[in-house]
Order: structure tokens, then sequence, then C-alpha cells
């Protein structure tokens, strides 16, 4: 998908340019354009740098784990098919911790780990279950607290307050997460699509 | 509703020295050493900047060209005025359609609004919201699915998509109430 929009991006601005009379802006612009990603990723470098210098010292006090401990009460109720003390629990929990203090590089395998712990739970191996469709509702409905990337590439062009979104970000992300814990909930209810049976094709035996 | 922006920026400002100088001084009487700590961490960041290098110049190279020629003046002609009024041009709809795809790519992208833009412009800080408030949904989908072989995601995109448009017109609201 990627591919065509990017071939596409490229195809019709040469098109464009040769309608419009403007070759010369356009060629001039690929070289000013590769050299100005180069200099922003430079810029970027040092939010970037001190803000996952910041998240490791929290990593290493055991602030993600005291937020991992905040979080499972509330998880609970998420996951009302997920047995007390189960595994998952604590692996998706985890993730969620890192997620929130926006770091990537350790949720990632935290929340690989999360749905093998799920899939010990699946009866129906190759099909999501309810808990983990809801893991991933509200693992991607963002729920970082800090946006860091944003924030360093706003500083890389030379913003005056590069941290002014951070408020907004963070009404905005709690917005999203809400609503993508609730309709995770709601399909979980809504006959469409029920673990069982799922409707039209499906060779699985009624319920 | 007089004051909303500046409250909202003493806000930020909290919560970003908050986590700035709370984690390293819970970190200090935990028992950590926190200027080790950091160093190590923060040699991730130059990791990560040189991994986002070649999505900066793939996007930057094609949406400048894309600007160059006329075409997002076209594009931005073509919709309606009341988007461009609250700051969806046509560059801050793609960063929010490709967002789910490409965390690189949507970051590309922001960066070239920060650029056409500048930095404290409307569009840059409703982009930045944007990425704050929405994921990568297909792209993690794929890894964390791909994880234990499910094939019938059943309504987990659904759930993600919806929560990620949900951020997005949030964070117009938000953007308008705060910076507009």
């Amino acid at each position: 998908m990627l591919n065509t929009i990017w071939l596409l991006l490229l195809v019709v601005s040469v098109v464009v340019a040769v309608c419009t009379g403007h070759v010369k802006e356009v060629v001039g612009s690929v070289t000013e354009s590769a050299t100005a990603a180069f200099r922003l990723a430079l810029g970027f470098t040092g939010v970037m740098a001190l803000w996952l210098g910041i998240m490791r010292i929290a990593q290493e006090s055991g602030l993600v784990n005291r937020m991992t401990s905040l979080i499972r009460p509330v998880m609970g109720r998420l996951f009302p098919g997920i047995p007390e003390g189960h595994p998952a629990m604590s692996s998706m929990a985890m993730n969620i911790a890192a997620n929130m203090f926006g770091l990537n590089n350790a949720a990632t395998p935290l929340g690989i780990r999360a749905m093998e712990d799920l899939d010990t739970l699946n009866r129906r191996k190759g099909t999501a279950t309810d808990a983990m469709c809801m893991f991933l509702a509200i693992n991607t409905s963002s729920v970082q607290i800090v946006p860091a990337g944003a924030i360093a590439l706003l500083a890389a062009g030379g913003s005056s307050d590069p941290t002014a979104i951070v408020f907004p970000a963070l009404v905005a992300t709690s917005v999203s997460t809400t609503v993508g814990i609730v309709s995770a909930y709601l399909f979980s209810k809504s006959g469409r699509f029920r673990e069982t049976c799922k409707g039209g094709g499906d060779h699985d035996r009624a319920p | 509703m007089t004051g909303l922006p500046e409250l909202s920026s003493a806000a930020s400002n909290a919560i970003f020295l908050a986590l700035l100088v709370g984690v390293p001084v819970h970190g200090f009487f935990s028992g950590v050493k926190v200027y080790e700590a950091f160093v190590e961490g923060a040699r991730e960041g130059f990791q990560v900047a040189v991994r986002i290098i070649p999505y900066l110049v793939a996007i930057l190279v094609a949406v400048g060209m894309f600007r160059a020629s006329g075409a997002m003046d076209l594009l931005a002609n073509a919709l309606p005025k009341a988007f461009g009024s609250l700051g969806l041009s046509p560059d801050v709809i793609s960063l929010a359609l490709l967002r789910p795809l490409s965390g690189g790519a949507s970051l590309g992208i922001l960066a070239e609004i920060v650029g056409q833009y500048g930095p404290d412009s409307y569009q840059a800080r409703l982009g930045s919201i944007i990425v704050g408030s929405t994921e990568t949904t297909l792209y993690v989908a794929a890894v964390y699915f791909g994880a234990v072989s499910v094939s019938r995601a059943r309504y987990a995109i659904h759930a993600g998509l919806i929560a990620d448009a949900a951020g997005i017109a949030a964070a117009v609201v938000v953007c308008w109430l705060f910076f507009a």
C-alpha cells in the first residue's frame, strides 16, 4: 500500500508539474527536501535522546512496574475471560505501562509475550479471542503520556514552545483509548462477531 | 472560556517537567545510578533518529515534489473551506490517513508540515496532537497477531481504526479549543 502511495506521489507530481509549468520548482525541491530530511533528523536526535534517557531511569527505578500494578486492578474488568493470576494479565499490564512511557523498544516484546499468553487460553487457534481484540484496541489507540517523537520534530523545526501540545494530546489520546475500549466491548457483545459463529462461509461448528 | 490556552500550556509544562525531574528524583531515591541509566537510554535516541532518516527522506522528497508541482494547492482548493479553517489541510489529512500504516511515514509527513507551515503553526500542532493520539494500528496488529499466527482478527482492526478516528476527531476539537 505504501509502495503505491509513494509512487503515485512521485508520478502525479511530475505530471502536474508538466501541466502547470512547475518543472523547475519540482526539480529544485528534490535535493532541498532530501537535505532538510537529514537536518531534521539531527535536530530530532537531541530531544529523543533526552527523553529516552529519562525513560530508561523510569524503567530501572521500577516506576514502570509501579504503573503496571496501578493498571492491573482495572484490567480485571476489561478482560473478564482471563482467570485471576494468569500470566497474560501481567504481560499485558507491563506492555501498556511501557507504552504509556513511550518505551516502544521495551513494549513490543512485552506485547508479543502478552499475545502468546493470551493464546494459551485460545480454544480456536488462528482466530482472535475477545481478550486479544480488547488488548489490541487499547494498544492501537495510543496510551502514550508524552508524544516524544512529535515534540522532537517540533523542536527540530525551531518551535518556541514544543511541549505546548502535551496536554491537548493527552486529552485527545484519552478520548481515543476510551472509544477503543468501548467499541471493542460493544463488538464483543454484538452478534456479528460472536466467537463461536462467524457467519457465512465458515466451516466451524455451530455453538 | 478565557484562559483555556493558558491552562493547557501550564498543564503541558507541568506534565513535562514532572516527568523530566520527577523520574530522575524517584530513580535516585530508588538506588538507580541515574546518570549512567540516562546515558544508556539516551544512546537509544540516536538509534531511533538514524532509523527514521530513510522515512524522512522518502516522504519529504515525495511530498515536497507534490507541493512544488502545484498538486497540493489543487487538492487544497478542492477541499471544502471548513476543512481549511479547522487546520485540516491536505497534508494533515494525509498524515491522518497514513498514520495507521506506518509510524515512520507519518512522522515524515509531520516533519514536512512543520517545515511548510512553521513549527508553531496551527497545522503543525494539530499534526502533532494527531500523532500523539493515534497509533500505527495496522502495523501493530500485523506484528502482534503474526506472533501467534492469528489470521482471523475478528473485530480487532475495526476497534483499533475506530479508536484512531476518534483520536483524530478529538485532536481537531482539542486543537481548536486550545490553539485557535
